[in-house]
Order: C-alpha cells, then sequence, then structure tokens
C-alpha cells in the first residue's frame, strides 16, 4: 500500500481524524464546560460576563465538530454509518441538545425577562452538561468495545450503552470539561467573579483528578484490549506518564495561580487522553466485544487511495486556514471580557 | 406504523425544509450586508451604519438557527441512511467535509467579529469580515449543492463491490465536482438566496413605511433590498433556463413528470395551470403548445421522452406532487420579475415610497421567494425518487439496517415537537426586532439628506 513518510493513507486518515477530535475536544471543550458550570453564577452581571467571554468564540469552535463529523465521513463512510446508526438515541438527543445550547445563547438576552433569562440558563446548563455527558458515553463504549456481528451490526440495545465503564468516562469528561472551562473563564474575568472562579477551578480540579484516577484503575482492570498496545510497545508508556505529570503541572499552575499557563495545560491533556484513547484502538475504529476479529479496522473501512489522498490534499491547505482564522479570532477577542451594547 | 423508510425520508425531509428556512436568507442577507456596510465605508453617513448593525442582529438570529438545524442534516446522514453513506462516503463526504473546513469555519469566526468587534477591530477589519461571512455562506452552499448535484447527476467515479458492500469511489475530482448540473443548479440555489435575503430587507423596510416609523433608514435599506432583488429576479430566468436544460438531458423521467408528460412520441406542451392523473396517465391544463419540447429541444415541434419511457418502479410515484410544486415555483419567480421591475420603474419616477398597496404587498412578499425555494427543492427531490443517487440507489436501499420504526418514530417526534417551538420563538424574536427597529444614531438622517442632496447637485461631500 501507497505510503507517505513511512505512514499508509488510511494511518493518515486517522490522525486527521484524532487531529480534529483534539481540536474539537480543545476548543469546545472549554465552552461547554463553562456552559456546565453557568448555573453556579447567581448574579445577572456575572450570568453574562461568562457567557459573553465565550460569546464571540462558540460557534468557531463547535465549527470542529462539523468538520470532524465530515472527515469521518469521508475518510471511514463504513464507520460512520455503523456508529452514528448504532448510538441512534444518543445521537438524536445530542443533537437536541446542540440545538438548545445555540438557541439558549442566542435567545438569553433577547429579553429582560427574569423568568425568561432564568429558563435559558438553566438550558444553557442542561444541554452544555447533556453533550458533555453524551460525548463521554459514546467514548466510554467506542474504547469499552460494542457487541458488533460480522455483518457490522450491533445487537445490543440502548442498554447496552449504559455500563459502569462508559459512564464513568462520561464523567470523567464532564469532570475534564468543567475544569477546562472554568480555567478559561478565570482567564477572562476579573474582581469578584474573578475570586470566585479562582475557587470553582480549584473544585473542579479535585473533581478531574478523582475521575482521572478512577478511570485510569478502571481501564487498566476492565479493558485490557487497551494496556495491550502497551504491551508490545513499551516506548509508549511515556504517555500515560506525561498525563501524569502534566495533571501534577495543572494543580502546580492552579496553586500558583498561571492560569494562562494551567489553560496551555489543560489543553494538552485532553489531547494527551485521546492520543491515549487513539493508541489504544489502533488500527481499529470500532471493537467488536462478540468477537474480535468482527471488528473494524481503519484498513476496512476507508475510502478509496484517491479519495484519502485527495482529502489530505485538502486537509493541508484547509486546517492552516481555519487555524488562522481561529487564531485571528481569539487575537481580536483576548484580554478580559467587557460588556457593552452588542453583547449578549 | 408506517415503514422505517417512510418514517426516515418523512424525518429527513421535515428536517432539511425547516433548515432550509435559514441559509438561503443568510446568504441573501450577507450580500445585502455587504452592500450596506460598503455604503457606509464609502459615504461614511451614519445612516448606513445604523442599518447594517440592524440587520447583523438579526443575521445573528438566522445564522444561529440555520447552524443548530444545519448539524442535524449532517448527521442524519450516518444515523438514518448508513448504507447511503457508505455507498457515497468516498465522494458525498469529501465535499462535505470541504464545506466544514473551507467555508463554515470561515463564517463561523468571522461572524464572531461582525456581531462583536465592532469596538475591537477598525472599520476596514470589520468590513472585511463582513465579506468573508458573506463569501463563507456562498462557499458553503457551493459544496451542499455539489453533493446533491452529484446524486443527481453521478460522475468522475466508478463502481466498486457489490449488494450491500457496493460503494462509488470518486476516479476524477474535477469531473465529480463539476457534474453535468453542479454549476447550474448552485447558480440557481444562489440567486433563490439572494432573493430570499433581499425581500426580507425590503419587507421590513416596507413596513416601516407603511407605519411611518424611521422612514429615512427604511428607503435606504427597501433600496439596497431592491437592487439585490431586481437582478436576481431577471437572473434566475436565465438559471431558472439552464437548470430545466441540464434536467431533460440528464433526468428525463424527471422533467417529464414537471409537466406530466406521458408519451414520448408527442410534442409536449408547456402548463401555465393544471393536475396531472396520474392513474390515467392523464394531463389536463392551460398550455403552451410545444412549450417543453422548445424547452428541451430548441423546437415547438421535437418530441420530448415522457414517463412511459422509464419503467414505473423506476420512476417518480407522486408525479401530480412534482407537477404542481415545479408550477408554483415558476409562477412565483414570474411574480418576482414583475413586482421588483415594477418597483424600479416607480423608483425612478419617484413615486415607489408614495404606493401604499405596493408597499402591503412587499411588506408579504417575503414569503414569495421562500415558498418558491422549498417548492423548488421538493420538484428536484421527489422528481428524483426513487432514487438517492440517481440510476445508481434506490432510496429504499440506502436505509440504517440496524434502526427500527420506533426509534426513528421517536427522533421525528422529538424533532418535530422542537423545531415547532424553535420556529414559534423564531418568528417571537424577528417580530420583536422589527418592531423595536434599528437603533438611530444622531442627525443620521439629516446628513443623509444633506449628502444626497449634494450628492444630485454635484457637490460631493468634503
Amino acid at each position: 500500500m501507497e505510503t507517505i513518510l513511512g505512514l499508509d493513507l488510511p494511518t493518515w486518515w486517522f490522525l486527521v481524524i484524532g487531529g480534529l477530535i483534539t481540536g474539537y475536544g480543545v476548543l469546545d471543550g472549554f465552552d461547554l464546560g463553562a456552559g456546565a458550570l453557568h448555573l453556579f453564577f447567581k448574579k445577572e452581571e456575572s450570568r453574562r460576563l461568562v457567557l459573553n467571554a465565550i460569546g464571540p468564540v462558540w460557534d468557531g469552535n463547535e465549527v470542529w465538530l462539523v468538520i470532524a463529523g465530515g472527515a469521518l465521513f469521508a475518510g471511514f463512510p463504513l464507520v460512520y454509518g455503523v456508529v452514528l446508526s448504532t448510538f441512534y438515541i444518543p445521537f438524536m438527543l445530542f443533537l437536541v441538545a446542540l440545538i438548545f445550547r445555540a438557541i439558549s445563547i442566542e435567545f438569553r438576552s433577547k429579553e429582560p425577562w427574569l423568568w425568561w433569562r432564568k429558563m435559558w440558563d438553566i438550558s444553557y446548563t442542561v444541554s452544555s452538561t447533556g453533550i458533555t455527558l453524551l460525548l463521554g458515553l459514546v467514548l466510554g463504549n467506542l474504547i469499552h468495545g460494542l457487541p458488533i456481528n460480522k455483518e457490522h451490526e450491533f445487537t445490543g440495545n440502548l442498554l447496552t450503552f449504559f455500563n459502569p465503564y462508559a459512564i464513568l468516562i462520561a464523567f470523567t469528561t464532564l469532570s475534564l470539561f468543567m475544569l477546562h472551562g472554568a480555567i478559561y473563564l478565570v482567564m477572562k474575568t476579573e474582581n469578584r467573579l474573578y475570586t470566585r472562579l479562582t475557587v470553582i477551578v480549584n473544585n473542579c480540579s479535585k473533581f478531574f483528578i478523582l475521575c482521572f484516577i478512577l478511570t485510569s484503575m478502571a481501564t487498566l482492570i476492565y479493558v485490557p484490549h487497551m494496556t495491550h498496545q502497551f504491551k508490545t510497545h513499551p516506548e509508549l508508556f511515556v504517555l500515560p506518564m506525561l498525563a501524569v505529570l502534566i495533571l501534577l503541572n495543572i494543580k502546580r499552575n492552579i496553586d500558583a495561580r498561571k492560569y494562562y499557563t494551567a489553560f496551555l495545560y489543560s489543553s494538552i491533556i485532553t489531547a494527551c487522553l485521546l492520543i491515549l484513547f487513539a493508541v489504544g484502538l489502533y488500527p481499529n475504529i470500532v471493537i467488536s466485544t462478540t468477537d474480535p476479529t468482527y471488528s473494524i479496522s481503519i484498513y476496512a473501512a476507508a475510502s478509496s487511495v484517491k479519495s484519502l489522498k485527495i482529502m489530505l490534499l485538502i486537509a493541508a491547505i484547509g486546517t492552516p486556514m481555519v487555524i488562522g482564522y481561529t487564531v485571528f479570532l481569539f487575537w481580536t477577542f483576548r484580554g478580559k471580557v467587557k460588556l457593552n451594547e452588542m453583547s449578549y | 406504523m408506517p415503514s422505517v423508510e417512510i418514517l426516515s425520508r418523512i424525518q429527513f425531509a421535515f428536517t432539511i425544509a425547516f433548515h432550509y428556512i435559514y441559509p438561503p436568507l443568510s446568504i441573501g442577507l450577507g450580500l445585502c450586508l455587504v452592500i450596506m456596510e460598503g455604503l457606509y465605508l464609502r459615504t461614511g453617513l451614519a445612516l448606513y451604519k445604523d442599518i447594517t448593525r440592524y440587520w447583523i442582529k438579526i443575521f445573528a438570529l438566522i445564522f444561529g438557527i440555520g447552524v443548530a438545524t444545519g448539524i442535524v442534516m449532517e448527521f442524519e446522514f450516518g444515523t438514518n441512511w448508513a448504507t447511503y453513506s457508505h455507498y457515497v462516503g468516498d465522494i458525498f463526504g469529501s465535499a462535505l467535509a470541504a464545506e466544514g473546513i473551507f467555508a463554515f469555519a470561515m463564517e463561523s469566526a468571522f461572524l464572531g467579529v461582525l456581531l462583536f468587534g465592532w469596538n475591537r477591530v477598525n472599520k476596514g477589519v470589520h468590513f472585511f469580515s463582513t465579506c468573508m461571512v458573506a463569501l463563507g455562506s456562498i462557499f458553503s452552499a457551493l459544496w451542499i449543492v455539489i453533493a446533491n448535484s452529484w446524486q443527481q447527476t453521478p460522475a468522475g467515479f466508478r463502481i466498486e463491490g457489490h449488494d450491500l458492500h457496493a460503494r462509488a469511489v470518486v476516479t476524477d475530482f474535477w469531473e465529480m465536482v463539476l457534474n453535468p448540473s453542479s454549476v447550474d443548479r448552485f447558480s440557481h440555489v444562489i440567486i433563490g438566496s439572494f432573493l430570499a435575503g433581499s425581500f426580507l430587507v425590503m419587507s421590513v423596510g416596507a413596513w416601516y413605511i407603511l407605519k411611518q416609523r424611521f422612514v429615512k433608514h427604511a428607503q435606504a435599506m427597501f433600496k439596497v433590498g431592491l437592487s439585490v432583488a431586481v437582478i436576481a429576479a431577471l437572473m434566475q430566468l436565465f438559471t431558472g433556463h439552464r437548470s430545466a436544460h441540464y434536467v431533460s438531458k440528464y433526468q428525463p423521467a424527471k422533467l417529464a413528470a414537471m409537466e406530466g408528460h406521458y408519451d414520448s412520441s408527442a410534442v409536449a406542451p408547456m402548463y401555465l395551470v393544471g393536475w396531472v392523473d396520474n392513474k390515467n396517465e392523464k394531463t389536463t391544463g392551460i398550455k403552451i403548445p410545444g412549450g417543453l419540447s422548445f424547452l428541451a429541444h430548441g423546437s415547438f415541434s421535437a418530441p420530448v421522452e415522457g414517463l412511459r419511457a422509464t419503467p414505473k418502479e423506476d420512476r417518480p410515484g407522486a408525479v401530480n406532487f412534482v407537477f404542481q410544486m415545479y408550477h408554483i415555483m415558476i409562477s412565483i419567480g414570474m411574480i418576482l420579475i414583475g413586482l421588483t421591475l415594477l418597483a424600479v420603474f416607480l423608483l425612478w419616477r419617484k413615486k415607489l415610497f408614495h404606493q401604499r398597496w405596493l408597499m402591503i404587498i412587499f411588506a408579504w412578499a417575503v414569503v414569495l421567494p421562500q415558498i418558491a425555494n422549498q417548492v423548488g427543492w421538493y420538484a428536484a427531490e421527489v422528481g428524483r425518487q426513487p432514487w438517492v443517487v440517481y440510476k445508481l440507489l434506490r432510496t429504499s436501499d440506502a436505509l440504517s439496517r440496524k434502526v427500527t420504526g420506533d426509534q426513528v418514530m421517536f427522533s421525528l417526534i422529538l424533532f418535530t415537537l422542537v423545531y415547532l417551538l424553535l420556529f414559534t420563538l423564531f418568528m417571537y424574536l424577528l417580530t420583536r426586532k422589527i418592531q423595536h427597529g434599528p437603533d438611530i444614531s444622531e442627525h443620521a438622517e439629516t446628513e443623509y439628506d444633506g449628502y444626497y442632496h449634494d450628492n444630485l447637485t454635484y457637490h460631493p461631500k468634503s
């Protein structure tokens, strides 16, 4: 098979999709986390400030989901169909939650009435939390593996998804995004809200560390195929060790009130955890718990060589542009958030 | 309970039809915003700044719902149409990914600057952002229409594997992108979108004029809308003709359904209004004899391939529906041309804004391009049946095999409820925004009068 820099095309495409999902996790992660935390702020001004802290950027962040979805569709159409139709109900709820989240942000400030704002505040937090938990649940099930038969058909039911491991991953995702979001908000705020957020950041970091430890243990005990890769490639052990070191660094920077650095590290740990997950799966994407030979590998699922090449070219041209817009946007809205007449 | 296929089709049709209320408005408003802000930059008049800022707020409302309902569409391919996803992923997926990476990312990032950047960036950068958002929305449509056009007129591919494992694989990217219907359908869609956006602008302007509120601002926005609408309405005649021509060449069964034409050996008329009795394969109505023959072959006496040339199981079933939708679209297109030309004429005679009756018509005419856009797509998509990829993959074979009727029923009810709520909220907030009106800068109106008065007497603003 054709290779570029020693890697075959499906592997390249696996990396591209992994990169896009990581980009989505790092970017939308903080605004989803901010949404999950929204109801912890009681005063109207605080709520407006934290909402406007993500105001100009959340939509751009969500684009990464659209691109990652399109990339999965284009690169591994079989997996796209199997995964989305398998998780039919969770994905439908996910889509509805995305709608509610978007309109909560957009509609909240349109009327001054107390009940109106309260309603959208609740809707915003519930949908942000729901999106995060559903993403975590799907991720947890993909790590754990699914009952898939020879024809790549799912043989379980809705309850199959709610296994303890997947639920743990869902809450770990939530804790990570809440921490990530809290650090982002602390960077964007000042005065009393800032002080309040420093406390929230501390609590979030404790929540995340607890989840991190539980997830690490549960993965070692219950998901042997995740650790299989590490036995054959011991050098990969550097990854989990790195994750632990970064975790300690986040805590250290939070304690030292260096929130920009802490944000950098919470971004890296999001990436690090997703890379660990990708390494554990590779070269499969969907693991069958019915029979390992029924698992769907990237080679079975990949589009044609020609299509993958074209798409790599598109990604090579497009990704720097997307990163460029993202940087431009964040640079334009750098510094502490201020309210004005165009704010939400 | 209806079958999974019917439920999935209803769900897809419902979610896409609802979604399609918004993107055309964004695309059309995007262009109007570029013109308004461009006029502000050129003249420095506060009035243009007022209306730009006003329409940006409405744009944001529309764009937000467009994005939220658009993401649903992307994922629905996988959830409900897994076999289809596998079949077309190599081609359709790449167009969708290109849309995300080239268009949507640009649109969303610059939207942030457009909405929140007035005090953060200078006028030039802000205008640039407006242009990028407008351009992004057009690129977005480009890739989506390319993907859809490939389903209508597949090109640049070959089929690999068979039965359940069959899939289309790209052999020539540019041939796939520039498949026979891409260009015609894209231009038709974009101009339809310009009409949707510009008629919204004119509708709001006309309403203010009727209510005698913000009159100067209203006239300025009406003129911006009209300048887009009149060109678009006339161009739509051309792109519509081109589209009909490609259909006649590549999807004869669809064209035959659009005009209710059954007999291949006969000269085909073009109906102004009519009714198709599909059971007895008979069409009645007011017609131009040989009209369709002329449209398809450039001659009033040439025979046109009829529906009977296609086996029953391979042609659309809902012929009368396709016929009616197609004819509603054309009738509206003609009305839009008439309305905009009349408005331009009266504007030239300096009588436009005194015609109450015409302002009332324009205030309501906002629904016309919306209806035309909707029914045009119904005709195009229902007319393609029973194929999801023309002559290659049947809609009934494209489903997700493991999704059950209960699941689709659940999601269909869920979307129906959510979208009803969404539409109610949208209409409520839009009405509120319109009632509130633009925030008027001090001296905006006198400055505007002075500027144009000076211009008329050849004394440009210093």
